[in-house]
């Protein structure tokens, strides 16, 4: 049964200061509705996971959040600053990083190129030795065009260039769709890396068995609005709820 | 044979510029994913840029090279953001006919002015004369067009191709969305890029001032010939552009030597066996 006091009270975080607290979400593609008032918190330092069917919404909060849909309401707030009416541009020079679902690997782009497109926006970006040292493929691929790489290797190449922005703030749209069990379990050694770091991360996943490798929290996202919230202690409890929401 | 080498010659110099043109589409192409019907004006534009900078302000053909294109490049961007910039995301057929509908208009207006006949520009103190390479007499100022426009070609092509900047441009023709959400101000990007494929234009403009005098339809007779060479080459290929401009002057220039009737029609020919067998042109991608 979806909890509806979930949307108007956000389940409680667990660690660090608020970092983003969205609010009331709302969003539309054209004509169609798709967010229907999005509630929840991420604090610093956390991984949240964003779980949910496919067409749930999951994606469409990320881009909301990224400002990539035109049409959105509601509130977003970043280190207590209102973005909800900031162009993605902006959004992204405040600290934010997306990596988006279909990867966006650019086909005129070497991997090189690829790895250094995204503008440093402020300090503290991992240097280019320690993403090497993160994903050691991509040192031996940088003069290959992009696209020719591998779904795991770009999958990687797509999560290496937002750490050397100096983004805190990395939202991860289903990174490990289509890839082998091995690559999976190399990103979930790279998130919980990337946790140790300091980065706070908004996750989005369909396999809640990967989330709970890495995840502190979880939301599940049911026609456009958040329908129930836990921590990864509570994984277990709510393992058969979960099974519900999901259909799995 | 001399005769052979001047048409050679003068299929080089078309040929700069048909590449200086059809590289500034194709920037515009590849980024804003607009057919500029308005370079021919925009050419033309620049010729008379250097034309009122001599005439009116005294300021002399070198200093036109810069400014000329600087002026109408900012015309260009004006155009963009107040009209181009709404037909994000709509068919070609749009931007088409209204960059027409543009080039109509700036036509008509220094047609009104100043009739369809040409306006003298000299070649500059430093350029005129000639030099026997015993084979051929080359004018200086000739030669000087084509070393200059295949500088300036490479130069954009350098631009493009191996520089960070160039890296945004071509990422933000794949996938803009994306490249602005990574922190780029895509849209000034997208302004200043069609003020630097206007600006090429207007910059062949004013190299072609001193040879073809200054003409309200100048650009009007090259630019179907540019987009020829454009579709040849492949919309939105730069390199594509820079090498079928040149190469279809040459080849021009050694029809009008050994079959002068066919010199108006060769490359339109060439453009529809190319259209049969490579729809996408010689290195283009698909509009």
């Amino acid at each position: 049964m979806p909890d509806t006091a979930i949307a108007e009270a956000p389940a409680k975080a667990a660690t660090g200061g608020n970092i983003l607290q969205v609010r009331n979400l709302e969003a539309w593609y054209g004509e169609s509705h798709i967010l229907h008032g999005i509630n929840f918190d991420v604090n610093a330092g956390e991984v949240v996971t964003l779980l949910g069917r496919n067409g749930a919404g999951k994606t469409t909060t990320l881009k909301s959040i990224m400002g990539i849909i035109g049409k959105r309401a509601g509130s977003v707030k970043f280190n207590n600053q209102e973005i909800i009416r900031a162009t993605s541009d902006k959004i992204a020079r405040m600290g934010i990083a997306f990596c988006p679902e279909e990867r966006g690997i650019f086909s005129s782009l070497d991997v090189r190129e690829n790895l250094m497109l995204p503008p440093v926006v402020r300090e503290g970006g991992l240097p280019l030795d320690q993403i090497f040292d993160l994903f050691p493929n991509l040192k031996e691929r940088l003069g290959s065009q992009g696209t020719k790489l591998s779904g795991g290797e770009q999958q990687m190449l797509a999560i290496a260039r937002i750490l050397r922005t100096g983004a805190s703030f990395l939202m991860l749209d289903e990174p490990t769709e289509g890839l082998a069990p091995v690559i999976i379990q190399q990103i979930g050694h790279t998130i919980a890396r990337l946790k140790k770091e300091g980065f706070t991360i908004l996750l989005v996943e369909q396999n809640f068995r990967f989330a709970s490798t890495v995840a502190d929290r979880y939301y599940v996202v049911e026609h456009g609005k958040i329908i129930d919230g836990f921590s990864n202690a509570e994984l277990a409890a709510n393992m058969d709820k979960l099974h519900t929401y999901l259909g799995v | 044979m001399q005769a052979l080498y001047a048409q050679l010659l003068v299929g080089l110099i078309n040929g700069s510029f048909y590449a200086l043109l059809s590289l500034g589409l194709a920037v515009i192409f590849g980024m804003l994913n607009i057919i500029n019907f308005a370079h021919g004006a925009l050419y033309m534009m620049g010729a008379f840029a250097a034309y009122f900078l001599l005439n009116l302000g005294g300021i002399n053909y070198w200093w036109a090279l810069l400014l000329a294109p600087i002026i109408v490049g900012i015309f260009g961007m004006i155009l963009e953001r107040t009209m181009l910039k709404f037909l994000t995301g709509l068919d070609h057929l749009y931007g088409l006919l209204l960059t027409f509908g543009i080039a109509l208009i700036v036509q008509g207006v220094f047609q009104n002015y100043f009739g369809s006949s040409g306006l003298p520009y000299a070649i500059p103190d430093q350029l005129r004369g000639g030099m026997n390479l015993g084979f051929m007499f080359l004018p200086i100022y000739r030669g000087w067009v084509v070393v200059f426009s295949l500088v300036v070609c490479l130069g954009t092509w350098y631009l493009i191709e191996k520089t960070q900047l160039g890296a945004y441009l071509r990422a933000a023709t794949e996938n803009p969305t994306l490249v602005r959400a990574f922190g780029i101000n895509v849209p000034r990007m997208i302004t200043l890029t069609y003020g630097l494929g206007v600006g090429l234009a207007a910059l062949a403009g004013v190299l072609s001032a001193p040879i073809n005098q200054v003409r309200p339809l100048m650009g009007a007779d090259l630019i179907i010939v540019v987009f020829a060479v454009v579709v040849i080459g492949g919309m939105g290929s730069i390199m594509g552009s820079i090498i079928t401009g040149f190469a279809l002057g040459v080849i021009e220039g050694l029809t009008k030597y050994f079959y002068p009737e066919a010199s108006n029609t060769v490359v339109f020919v060439l453009m529809v066996l190319v259209l049969l067998v490579k729809p996408t042109g010689l290195t283009g991608r698909a509009a």
